[in-house]
């Protein structure tokens, strides 16, 4: 147990830091601090990935020196993979970032709390509005 | 290889080429293409079905001449070919049943930003129905929440921030659950194409080889597509996502995006992860219990609610429990009656949801039962679309909902007895608190209202809106009168699907 700690290490790091970025975009109100919490929860998942395809003692997967044998180098799917999967995170982050905006020019706060609450004191406003319109028009 | 085995792969590039061009274009020809484009698709995709039904076997198709574990592949079965049919017919319909809405919801200068995120849609359902690549299927998965962040967020209301907010933020932790799960199974098995993975599954289960690491794996990929597809406990986003969004958003939304994550999730479990170890039968087991729990709580939800939107929505995750239910049953009936289910639920709920803004309209805009009281006077085909929505939800014979009812009613008796009366049991109680909260509001549109309230003033609806639901309420019957042939290519189509 202790030594199979020890070697993985890095996969250990990258499920805490999943965790806890997990948690972060879960739990948090502040609607910038729920990107970062998006944030650290793929970088942990690119961790992961980047040291399951390392091999001790072996090189980057770029061609150098000639040298053509694949057991000279690491594994280069995961780069791949986690080089996609910063493209799509980025355009995540992107559209949360986006969003927030959106909302902060509406409701002048991050705090979704505080949004959900100003929404649902606007919509009993709104429903008060209608109701008071259409008052003697509904059928009865 | 001949000329219609390309036709998949032609309507993903073609649907997503069509969102590239559509950036150029203006709202008015974003609109046409995306219209023609979808038709296209329907039209290439029916092609693959004949194909894939004459043969009655599925086949791969290769990326790039690369063969396996090396190349990206989809592949390519009778089933794979129906869904995408059905797809693009739903969307087609949807769209043309919300045309007049989008020109009215959303500013003439971002309407072609709408017809993007469509486009985008269509192509990651089209790419998560045929990728037999794992990875694959993890981008479009993102590609396919982001498109449906944008058109939940297209009317641009704070009301649609909020409810787009807490959709990207279920549906994100939903998407990092998956990256981690395909992360370690790509670290047991080393293959990210899915037959080659199951290939090693089978051998690491066969062996009993990481017995952990694969039953995380199972919980994460379950878990995580449950979660994107609104389960039960991970619902909460869907009333106000579905509840609020542009009519054509809103159909789209309930009828395809989460039934893409659910296909995504039959996929995985019958290609891919062994279904015959502990952990698979239990996580079988606990899909069928949360699917029970939706189909109940889901429903109580919406009979507490007022606003005919958000029952409408909350609706929908009861129909989610019911697809869990099924595949929950463990059984190959179980898997089938899900499938039709997907179709069954898209064809209703995109019919009820294009149905309520004609309603609503004509009651001074208010979504509440006092208020849409005789709406179904004031608007003759709203009120006819919803209540053949309505009556089909509850499972009345020759519409598509009673089909659905009954294949999962026949598919619990080879399930084991526990979960065969469970199943009966939830079924019959579901069906009567369908029926409590759709006929309620059915007979609120036709409660008798004085001349005055019978007809709308200054209300135009639109021929093309009309023609849509028109559409949906055809192939609500069509689906609930020629069952058969449907239900008979879904099975054979799952018997070559792993």
């Amino acid at each position: 147990m202790g030594s199979s700690i020890l070697t993985n290490f890095e996969e250990i790091a990258s499920v805490l830091l999943f965790v806890i970025g997990m948690i972060d975009l879960l739990v948090q109100p502040n609607l910038v601090k729920k990107i970062i919490g998006l944030d650290i929860m793929d970088s942990a998942v690119y961790l992961f990935l980047a040291a399951k395809g390392y091999i001790a003692g072996r090189a980057a997967p770029i061609v150098t020196d000639g040298i053509l044998d694949a057991a000279h180098y690491i594994n280069p799917i995961p780069a791949g993979l986690v080089l996609t999967g910063i493209v799509v995170s980025v355009s995540v982050s992107a559209v949360m970032m986006a969003l927030t905006i959106c909302l902060y020019r509406e409701y002048h706060t991050l705090n979704l709390d505080e949004i959900m609450m100003l929404l649902r004191r606007r919509e009993a406003d709104e429903t008060l509005r209608l109701s008071g319109r259409n008052g003697e028009g509904t059928p009865s | 290889m001949s000329l219609v085995q390309n036709f998949p792969f032609f309507s993903i590039i073609l649907s997503m080429f069509c969102a590239i061009v559509s950036f150029a274009l203006s709202g008015k020809w974003a609109k046409r293409a995306h219209l023609a484009m979808t038709a296209a698709v329907l039209a290439l995709s029916a092609g693959v079905l004949g194909f894939t039904a004459a043969t009655g076997d599925s086949y791969t198709y290769m990326m790039g001449h690369y063969s396996a574990p090396w190349g990206n592949e989809i592949r390519i079965g009778p089933l794979e070919s129906a869904m995408a049919v059905c797809f693009s017919l739903l969307m087609l319909l949807s769209v043309l049943g919300g045309l007049a809405h989008i020109d009215r919801d959303i500013a003439p200068s971002k309407q072609n930003l709408f017809f993007i995120q469509l486009d985008l849609m269509l192509s990651a359902l089209l790419a998560l129905i045929y990728t037999n690549d794992l990875f694959t299927a993890y981008v479009f998965i993102e590609i396919c929440t982001i498109a449906a962040c944008g058109l939940i967020m297209a009317r641009r209301t704070g009301r649609v921030y909020v409810s787009a907010t807490r959709y990207m933020i279920m549906s994100l932790v939903g998407s990092g659950l998956f990256l981690i799960g395909l992360s370690l199974l790509y670290a047991v098995t080393g293959q990210l194409l899915m037959s080659p993975a199951e290939r090693a599954l089978a051998g690491l289960v066969s062996d009993s080889r990481f017995t952990l690491p694969l039953t995380v794996i199972i919980i994460l990929l379950v878990v995580s597509l449950g979660v994107k597809s609104g389960l039960y406990p991970f619902h909460t986003w869907i009333p106000d996502a579905y509840g609020y969004a542009t009519p054509a958003a809103s159909a789209v939304l309930s009828g395809l995006v989460s039934k893409g994550y659910i296909l995504l999730l039959i996929k995985l479990m019958v290609r891919v992860l062994p279904n015959d170890n502990q952990a698979a039968l239990n996580m079988m087991d606990v899909l069928f219990v949360l699917g029970v729990v939706g189909m109940l709580l889901g429903s109580v939800d919406a009979i507490r609610e007022n606003d005919v939107r958000r029952m409408t929505a909350f609706s929908s995750v009861a129909q989610i429990g019911y697809i869990y239910m099924g595949l929950g049953l463990g059984t190959d009936a179980g898997v089938t009656a899900a499938l039709f289910h997907v179709i069954s639920h898209g064809a209703m709920k995109a019919l009820l949801f294009l149905c309520i803004p004609g309603l609503t309209e004509v009651s001074g805009g208010r979504a509440d039962r006092e208020a849409l009281r005789g709406a179904g006077y004031r608007h003759r085909l709203a009120g006819l679309g919803f209540t053949v929505g309505a009556l089909s939800m509850i499972g009345m014979p020759l519409l598509t909902g009673f089909v659905s009812k009954y294949l999962f009613a026949a598919a619990a008796t080879s399930a084991v007895p526990g979960k065969m009366i469970a199943a009966w049991v939830a079924l019959a109680v579901s069906t009567t608190l369908n029926a409590v909260y759709f006929m309620r509001m059915v007979l609120v549109l036709y409660t008798s209202v004085d001349a005055s309230h019978r007809r709308a003033e200054d209300y135009h609806a639109s021929p093309v809106e009309n023609a849509g639901i028109a559409g949906l309420i055809a192939l609500n019957v069509a689906l609930g009168v020629a069952s058969p042939p449907v239900i008979e290519t879904l099975a054979r189509g799952l018997a070559v699907f792993g």
